[in-house]
């Protein structure tokens, strides 16, 4: 992505646009939610103002209209992802909402006490809790995988843990925290070989590199549009069609059903009979249009100008005595740096960055055990997207040292 | 606003000031205060004799912001009756709030009136406040 491109898409976010909102922010909390182009602002827009009806249930135009755009949306992520069958995408409302599914519709009626589910200790709090409620519902064993100094997951623990017992292998795509991108193709096949079900957590992968849920083999993938340029409130859940279809449903209502009686309903096909009631069709336009907007970006373009932020940050970041960065070191790694002051707790550091208008996040970023496991109690997290510039990153990297002014500390 | 008015002099050396930060002998009454959102994690200890806060302590870890109100908290309610205590920390919590703003009625605040300005970081306002939810909870399970 060269320097022209760069400023013609940076055009299409009204929030990075300084005359538009009266002050240049530097927004570097991409992992908790991208910014959204004004196309796909646009594209909402057109469905809510001239498509807008409840897709599936009316013999009038709009109805036609409203389900042929929601229907067009999941062939969209059909193709974005490499699914093979239509049926296998059902949206949800994010990417948390698609494990839940999967924890209630599969690993409640699949599970028994001895079985074990096994997760990395990065794992997002969506791919944990959920984990934990299914464990303890059923009386299977939650088991963690760990990861070695250069947080990557430890190959060797990983097969070790991989046991007959384990029926469900759930694994980040791309970590939140420490920007680990494990190599999730062997691990899924190795867990298939002990016939387990896996599932990649692909929130912080989708909208980073090209997804193929065929290449990976995985039987269920879930993501989140907001991350990827959408409006809040639209996700996918991907899954294999043979597992799907032997699914019950998770949610129960309208639009899910074949033949309903007073005691008795016999339920639709997959992907409606995991969509009950009425959908986010709107979000499920816009997602259509951010994934269209990304793949005429080019994944290529993408990689290269995020790698380059990441490389260039770390980099700069790696040689000030008083911070501690955890990100990992291997170049294979999701755009984020998370990292602590020695001696200044995130919260009071991101409060001092925001003063000088720069956006980055403070807490546990939805990894608690992670945090446990590294023996901190929170950190700092900058997460940048394809949009961001290195003169971004030289603004943020001024403002650091502040930090340490501010608490009468050295820099 | 300048960040400055936040992180007052006051504020960062209370917030290094290890001495109310300990576990107390003999404690009466032991409550826990957490932030689930950002980590922060107290736990008050209070020393209570004949309706009196004899002493009190924590032990935890958190911003500069909630460990300097945690710890002038502490120095505030040392040797303040139970009810007095329950005041002072309703006190507080309508200070942040913009409830109270009379400054003659912020008096007895002494110098936790340093949070403030707290209420124009809203962001931070749970890390002034997690101090105070915690007494209040304290005084009321006593």
């Amino acid at each position: 992505m060269n320097a022209a491109e760069l400023r013609e898409i940076r055009k299409d976010f009204p929030y990075l646009n300084e005359d538009e909102v009266g002050k240049k922010v530097v927004y570097f909390d991409n992992a908790a939610t991208t910014q959204r182009p004004k196309q796909i602002m646009a594209a909402v827009g057109r469905y809510c103002s001239y498509e807008n009806a409840n897709p599936h249930r009316s013999a009038h135009h709009l109805s036609i209209a409203s389900t042929r755009a929601y229907d067009m949306a999941r062939e969209t992520v059909q193709r974005f992802i490499g699914a093979g069958h239509f049926e296998e995408i059902i949206f949800t409302r994010n990417a948390t909402e698609a494990i839940n599914l999967v924890a209630y519709s599969y690993g409640l009626t699949h599970l028994k006490p001895g079985d074990e589910v096994l997760i990395s200790i990065m794992e997002h709090h969506s791919n944990l809790c959920t984990w934990q409620y299914v464990c303890k519902q059923t009386g299977a064993t939650l088991k963690y995988v760990y990861l070695n100094e250069e947080r990557q997951i430890d190959m060797a623990a990983f097969e070790a843990a991989l046991t007959d017992k384990v029926k469900i292998f759930a694994v980040t795509g791309a970590a939140n925290t420490v920007a680990t991108c494990p190599d999730i193709a062997p691990m899924i096949r190795a867990a298939k070989e002990k016939g387990a079900v896996t599932l990649v957590d692909a929130a912080q992968l989708a909208a980073h590199e090209r997804v193929d849920v065929r290449a990976l083999a995985c039987d269920f993938l879930v993501f989140s549009g907001h991350k990827l340029l959408s409006p809040m409130g639209i996700g996918v859940l991907y899954g294999r069609i043979e597992l799907l279809n032997e699914m019950c449903p998770f949610l129960y209502g309208g639009d899910m059903v074949e033949y309903v009686y007073e005691q008795d309903t016999t339920f639709a096909a997959s992907p409606y009979k995991f969509e009950a009631g009425t959908q986010n069709v709107a979000g499920a336009v816009g997602l259509k249009t951010a994934i269209e907007y990304i793949e005429d970006i080019g994944f290529d373009k993408i990689v290269e100008q995020e790698r380059r932020l990441m490389d260039y940050a770390y980099e700069r970041m790696r040689t000030l005595p008083y911070l501690d960065l955890y990100a990992t070191p291997c170049k294979n790694r999701g755009p984020i740096i998370m990292f602590n002051y020695k001696e200044v707790h995130p919260h009071d550091a991101a409060s001092i960055m925001d003063s000088y208008n720069i956006a980055i996040r403070s807490g546990h970023h939805c990894a608690a055990p992670l945090h446990h496991y590294l023996d901190i109690n929170a950190s700092c997290r900058a997460s940048f997207a394809f949009y961001n510039t290195t003169d971004e990153i030289d603004l943020f990297i001024a403002a650091l040292p502040k930090v340490q002014e501010v608490f009468g500390l050295g820099y | 606003m300048d960040i400055k008015e936040i992180y007052t002099q006051m504020i960062l050396e209370e917030s290094r000031n290890k001495a109310n930060k300990h576990v107390l002998e003999g404690a009466t009454a032991v409550e826990k205060g957490h932030n689930p959102s950002c980590g922060d994690e107290i736990t008050l200890q209070i020393k209570v004799a004949n309706g009196i806060i004899e002493d009190a302590a924590f032990v935890g870890v958190g911003c500069a912001i909630s460990q300097a109100s945690t710890s002038m908290m502490i120095d505030l309610i040392r040797g303040k009756r139970v009810e007095e205590a329950k005041a002072l920390a309703e006190t507080f919590i309508g200070m942040i709030k913009k409830d109270i703003t009379d400054e003659e009625e912020l008096e007895v605040l002494e110098d936790a009136i340093a949070f403030q300005n707290i209420s124009n970081l809203p962001a931070r306002v749970k890390c002034a406040v997690l101090a105070w939810h915690t007494l209040s909870g304290i005084l009321e399970s006593d």
